[in-house]
């Protein structure tokens, strides 16, 4: 294979991320699925919104977009219309692409225009300093849920299952093989793909909950995936808040993959009728 | 070899983007400018391009600047309530160096307002709307068939300067049909390619002119866009001189380039003690007005900025030069008359004729402020 180095913009860095965020973990996991799929490197186009994973944008070398505040599907949706032969990847996080931006993420899932979106959860709001994200646990601190959260949060999958996605798939940050095989084959899906990756964040969400750092992170978060315990979702839970025996994200697979007609705007195949 | 159709001023506007090379339309319907997209879509596809309804406003433009990024000339439509909503991404459309067009079929507001009637209202948020300072260059037509010719101009001058433009006209003039004549061709502006290899490309080096190349995406150019202040290679920068040229080189390409932006027409001025100065709709009744008045043995003349922003300031400030008094008649509480009297800078009388209840202004009423003003009774 190649060097995932020759797909990064090595002089745009130092980059962003804080030491011990999985973000990286995550980007290395989509480049390898890049690499092994042989894609033209000037034909992905990688569109990002704001926040901390959208950042990751501007560090690899494609076209890349780095849009405004939870846009990037729409951003995404003009590209490939307007240039089918690109393969377009979102990259978005929780708060972007669920909160400001779940509008447009659930109407390009209904079309089902030919993207994919890698979407970050970390469940808090990184970029900003750690308040709450629809993703934060019931219970869970945050900057501005000092008390812990006492909204409910969005599963992702189950919303992206809903609103039509015709590939929905979750993975650990923690399991970086099994990310690259997901993301694989979610970019080789026919039709728009899904694929929530649950990631950390050490700074803030592990902080304010007293999760450890980014070792202590994603070990919880793997056994999680194992089902050895449920030490992360019992730590969340800090003001009584009752906690589900199942809480909503620990379930990791592809949960969603049909064919159904690929949208592709209203173009001349559809307007002569021939 | 043109025929004379009858056709409604949205039409025209559909009519000019297809001739002016848009191949793609995203959009979100709204009174009163859906009749743009419903033509589009119609036509659009026979000519190779692509339509998409989206799902608000907001993602309209961003795939427009999508479509844009990767080589189409891209448009959308909207009016009051949808322009609102559009904001962000004019400014990201700006900051980023995106060509694209935007058509404000003018209702009145605020908010929902009056969806079916005529306004001005939107003039100052077409130039101060999206936060930040940013340059605008936003064009008013008063008849179809100007609606036609400035729809292919805000083309060539978005993608000439690669910045968004606007197009700004009420609704008398998006729903009114006029006979007109089409040219069979349009003087047509592309987007600069590089010159160099991708190997030696960086996105926002900009020549003299300050308008850097614009590759596609996909053409093996691999660059970053960006909404966050950048450098010359693209990159995030909060750097101090950083920041400062980069905004400096947005305006100045713009600014250094006013002759062929501005745009004013002046009529029967010559011998004239007061003008009227007017914009879209409004020019017409003014353009009435002033030929009553002349019958009346009042030396009046027009004054119609064609460009709004960036406000022709030193043609205002010459037509103005000779006359004692300037009534600027607009829809709207009064957004361009302070532009009016910083050209006029106190050599001559600004006069207010203004209306905003979605009610047009007629020649008569222009013609009592007119009588007025000289000191006639009417």
């Amino acid at each position: 294979m190649t060097d995932v180095k020759d797909y990064l913009r090595e002089w745009a860095m130092p980059h962003v991320l804080c030491p011990g965020c999985a973000h990286g973990i995550v980007l290395r996991s989509f480049l390898e699925a890049v690499d092994q799929l042989q894609l033209d490197q000037d034909k992905v186009a990688l569109v990002a919104g704001i926040g901390c994973s959208s950042r990751l944008a501007g560090y690899v070398d494609f076209c890349t977009l780095h849009g405004t505040h939870g846009r990037a599907p729409a951003f995404a949706t003009g590209l490939k219309l307007a240039r089918p032969e690109l393969d377009v990847v979102v990259i978005t996080g929780d708060g972007d692409g669920l909160a400001i931006g779940g509008n447009h993420l659930i109407h390009a899932a209904r079309r089902n225009i030919d993207i994919t979106v890698m979407l970050l959860n970390n469940a808090i709001y990184g970029m900003t300093g750690g308040q709450a994200a629809p993703t934060t646990p019931e219970g869970a601190r945050s900057s501005t849920t000092p008390a812990g959260n006492t909204e409910a949060m969005f599963d992702a999958c189950k919303l992206l299952i809903g609103a039509g996605a015709s590939f929905v798939a979750r993975v650990l940050a923690a399991t970086p093989t099994e990310m690259t095989k997901v993301m694989k084959d979610a970019m080789t899906h026919p039709g728009f793909s899904f694929v929530e990756v649950i990631s950390d964040c050490p700074e803030y969400y592990g902080r304010y909950n007293k999760l450890g750092g980014g070792a202590e992170m994603l070990t919880l978060m793997a056994r999680r995936d194992s089902g050895v315990a449920s030490a992360l979702s019992e730590k969340r839970f800090i003001n009584h808040v009752p906690s589900s025996p199942t809480p909503a994200g620990i379930d990791t697979g592809v949960f969603q993959r049909e064919v159904r007609p690929v949208f592709a705007g209203i173009r001349e195949v559809d307007a002569g009728g021939s | 070899m043109s025929e004379t159709q009858l056709l409604q001023g949205n039409e025209a506007c559909a009519r000019g983007a297809l001739a002016a090379g848009c191949s793609f339309y995203g959009g979100y319907p709204i009174t009163p400018s859906s009749e743009i997209a419903e033509y589009m879509v119609r036509e659009l596809p026979k000519v190779g391009g692509v339509f998409i309804q989206m799902e608000d406003e907001i993602s309209s433009l961003a795939a427009v600047i999508g479509a844009s990024l990767a080589g189409s000339k891209a448009m959308t439509a909207t009016s009051g309530p949808g322009f609102s909503l559009m904001q962000e991404h004019i400014g990201f459309a700006s900051m980023a160096e995106v060509p694209c067009v935007i058509v404000d079929v003018m209702r009145g507001g605020p908010s929902t307002g009056l969806p079916t009637s005529p306004s001005q209202g939107d003039v100052m948020q077409a130039r101060w709307g999206t936060h930040g300072d940013h340059p605008a260059i936003v064009l008013a037509p008063s008849s179809v068939g100007e609606v036609f010719d400035l729809t292919v101009r805000a083309f060539n001058l978005s993608e000439r300067f690669r910045t968004p433009v606007i197009l700004i006209y009420d609704e008398i003039i998006g729903h009114t049909r006029e006979s007109v004549i089409l040219p069979d061709v349009v003087e047509t502006v592309n987007r600069k390619p590089p010159d160099v290899d991708p190997a030696a490309f960086w996105p926002k080096e900009a020549p003299s002119d300050g308008v850097p190349p614009l590759p596609a995406f996909g053409d093996g150019y691999r660059f970053h866009v960006t909404g966050l202040s950048h450098d010359h290679r693209g990159l995030p920068s909060d750097d101090a001189a950083v920041a400062g040229s980069l905004l400096a080189r947005l305006h100045h390409k713009v600014e250094h380039h006013l002759d062929e932006v501005r745009q004013v027409e002046a009529s029967m001025l010559e011998d004239a003690e007061i003008a009227i100065l007017a914009y879209g709709v409004v020019a017409r009744s003014a353009r009435e007005a002033v030929i009553l008045a002349r019958e009346d043995g009042i030396r009046a003349g027009l004054i119609r900025p064609v460009t709004l922003w960036p406000f022709p300031h030193p043609q205002v400030a010459e037509l103005t030069r000779g006359v004692d008094t300037v009534i600027v008649s607009e829809m709207n509480r009064g957004q361009i008359i302070g532009e009016v009297e910083r050209a006029t800078a106190g050599r001559a009388h600004v006069v207010p004729h203004l209306r905003a209840d979605g009610q047009p202004i007629t020649p008569n009423e222009l013609l009592g402020t007119v009588r007025s003003v000289v000191g006639r009774s009417t």
